[in-house]
């Protein structure tokens, strides 16, 4: 499972990429890269083009044109050899709702390859990680949207992907719950999984390494958030935020 | 391979979760089989017959009452105008006008010949000529016997007559129930496979779960045939429950290999599904693949000698049945059940249905895309 080309630098490395839909372009000439085991946040408005971006990557979509290189592996040619070494969780929850929670870890896991044995142990070590024992047999429709992200969470971590892609994954849920979703991905992120976000709260771009702000298709600014905020000369995201918002008018 | 067993085990567990599958899986075949076995019929029974009779002879009398004899006809007696007449036919009161005219025995006496009108409601040709074709054929077997009456015992032998004595093959009876159970049985596994798998993908379009399922490495061929299997399943099991229903309601000769017709209804399921799913491979929305798949099952059905022989359509509407499904299924299965067909007596049938499958069935491995 885990064929990763070796002595790569970078896991995630872009160079001009780009993204029409016809005459519009989403995703335009997006360069940067992301290091292995470093929490990379993707910050922007509504319709910046950071779902287009993280599709691209996720192999979901093909780019219009640039580079394009996850775990070693080719954006054009070898997207399915990047599927697995990506985990994906969508903006809109996408497990199935009418299948039990262990069901639908039994199918992932059934096509990832996953053995049974394996299957069994993980899924059982999961469920109490996340305090979802009792919920094993229940319909995921049924859960609150908190405990739905956590569980979309861990199905996109199950087959230990070198790169998890999280598009918004906090979203719709009180700021309580999505503290303890980020307790998560630093766990996570310490063992060495590098991990791909998108947002637009800016207390959860705090949290990140390093972070691309993004308008209108392109990157405005990348850097870790204490040095964005010197930059700016300001003490939050929100104010860099507001800052590049305003220098462009 | 393993993967298709675990998608098979996902759609499995969802069909029989979802609690409006088990009545569409059971009262389905038995609503087909009952109501539409029955009623699409193109037997013409009870053609309601006018008999306007302005001689009151004997001669129309007898002969009004020879109509009257035949189960053919309901008939009715009045006296009426012509215009009364006209609105009878307008009013859809009546089928056939038969008027005698006055006068009618006597000229049938004086001149040796008379006349006597007959109008018919010509909307549907087919059954007009067939009813009109039966009041012939009373006033001509009455006509010889009055002419051997008038005439006395012939003078001469008459001369020699081919006697034709038909032996109907296969269905002896003419029984139209026969005829139509194995088509309606086609329908039913259509709709069945060809709605219930093309739904359930574009489904998981329109609800997003598609999108994590692109995202992992599963192989294209294997959602496909995920999407199929289950449906394939359940097609057989109502094709099964279709002639038990058959069977035992009107009694369905079944003289063919039960096999045989197995091994036909699967590769047609292929084929038929196959099609679904390329149609939902490029729709985005249940409703388009609703319109489409429409728009497709009609002109299949209506083309696919279900009610009206093909023979008798256009060369280039046979043609056209060279790409029905439906077409090769209604006849394949009508040779197994009434003729006894095997598969070597219809290997050309089995090789186009397998070829035909094939290529569908790749249009939409390749039109299925994991991309958004």
């Amino acid at each position: 499972m885990k064929e990763i080309k070796s002595d790569i630098g970078p896991i995630i490395q872009v160079k001009d990429l780009v993204k029409k839909f016809g005459s519009f372009v989403a995703v335009d000439h997006l360069t940067f890269e992301v290091n292995k085991g470093e929490i990379f946040g993707f910050l922007g408005a509504n319709g910046a083009g950071k779902t287009t971006a993280i599709r691209m990557l996720c192999g979901l979509l093909e780019p219009t044109s640039g580079a394009l290189q996850v775990a070693g592996f080719d954006g054009y040619h070898e997207r399915e050899a990047i599927k697995r070494n990506i985990g994906y969780m969508s903006q809109k929850f996408s497990l199935y709702e009418d299948l039990t929670v262990y069901e639908n870890f039994r199918l992932y896991a059934g096509i990832y390859g996953i053995p049974r044995k394996e299957r069994i142990r993980k899924t059982d070590e999961l469920l109490l990680k996340l305090k979802l024992e009792e919920s094993r047999d229940k319909l995921v429709g049924g859960l609150p949207l908190g405990w739905k992200q956590k569980l979309a969470f861990s199905l996109a971590l199950f087959h230990n992907p070198a790169v998890v892609f999280l598009d918004e994954p906090s979203g719709g849920v009180d700021p309580l719950t999505r503290r303890t979703f980020w307790d998560l991905i630093y766990e996570v992120a310490h063992q060495g999984v590098t991990i791909f976000v998108t947002t637009h709260y800016m207390d959860e771009a705090e949290y990140c390494n390093r972070v691309a702000i993004m308008s209108e298709g392109k990157i405005v600014a990348l850097d870790t958030p204490a040095a964005l905020k010197s930059y700016y000369k300001t003490d939050s995201m929100d104010g860099v935020f507001l800052k590049i918002a305003r220098n462009k008018e | 391979m393993r993967t298709i067993l675990y998608l098979l085990q996902k759609e499995f567990i969802q069909v029989f979760r979802n609690k409006s599958m088990l009545p569409i899986i059971f009262i389905m075949p038995l609503v087909q089989m009952l109501v539409l076995v029955f009623a699409a019929t193109m037997e013409l029974k009870k053609v309601d017959i006018t008999v306007v009779d302005f001689d009151l002879s004997e001669t129309s009398t007898r002969l009004t009452a020879k109509f009257e004899a035949s189960s053919f006809f309901h008939l009715t007696r009045a006296q009426l105008s012509p215009t009364e007449t006209d609105q009878l036919l307008l009013k859809g009161k009546a089928n056939l006008v038969v008027t005698f005219p006055h006068g009618f025995e006597q000229d049938l006496k004086r001149n040796d010949q008379a006349s006597l009108q007959v109008m018919v409601d010509a909307i549907n040709g087919s059954a007009a000529e067939l009813s009109n074709a039966y009041l012939q054929t009373v006033i001509a077997s009455y006509n010889q016997k009055i002419r051997a009456q008038m005439l006395g015992v012939p003078k001469f032998t008459p001369p020699e007559q081919v006697n034709v004595i038909p032996a109907y093959w296969y269905n002896p009876e003419l029984n139209f129930k026969f005829y139509m159970a194995p088509g309606v049985l086609v329908i039913l596994v259509t709709i069945i496979g060809l709605f219930l798998s093309s739904l359930n993908l574009v489904r998981e379009k329109e609800m997003g779960t598609i999108e994590q399922l692109n995202v992992t490495p599963i192989k294209k061929y294997h959602f496909i045939i995920g999407k199929m299997m289950p449906f394939l399943i359940i097609a057989l099991l109502d094709l099964t429950f279709g002639l038990l229903v058959a069977k035992v309601v009107f009694g369905l000769p079944f003289r063919g290999n039960i096999l045989t017709l197995y091994v036909f209804t699967s590769l047609y399921l292929f084929l038929i599904m196959s099609i679904g799913l390329f149609v939902s491979a490029i729709s985005e929305t249940q409703q388009q693949v609703l319109f489409v798949s429409f728009f497709f099952l009609i002109v299949f059905i209506i083309m696919s000698g279900l009610f009206t022989p093909v023979e008798s359509m256009p060369v280039w509407a046979q043609r056209m049945d060279l790409i029905n499904p439906i077409y090769y299924l209604i006849r394949i299965i009508r040779n197994v059940v009434l003729k006894g067909s095997g598969l070597l007596d219809m290997t050309s049938e089995l090789l186009r249905l397998c070829g035909y499958g094939l290529l569908m069935f790749s249009l939409a491995v390749w039109r299925y895309r994991k991309t958004v």
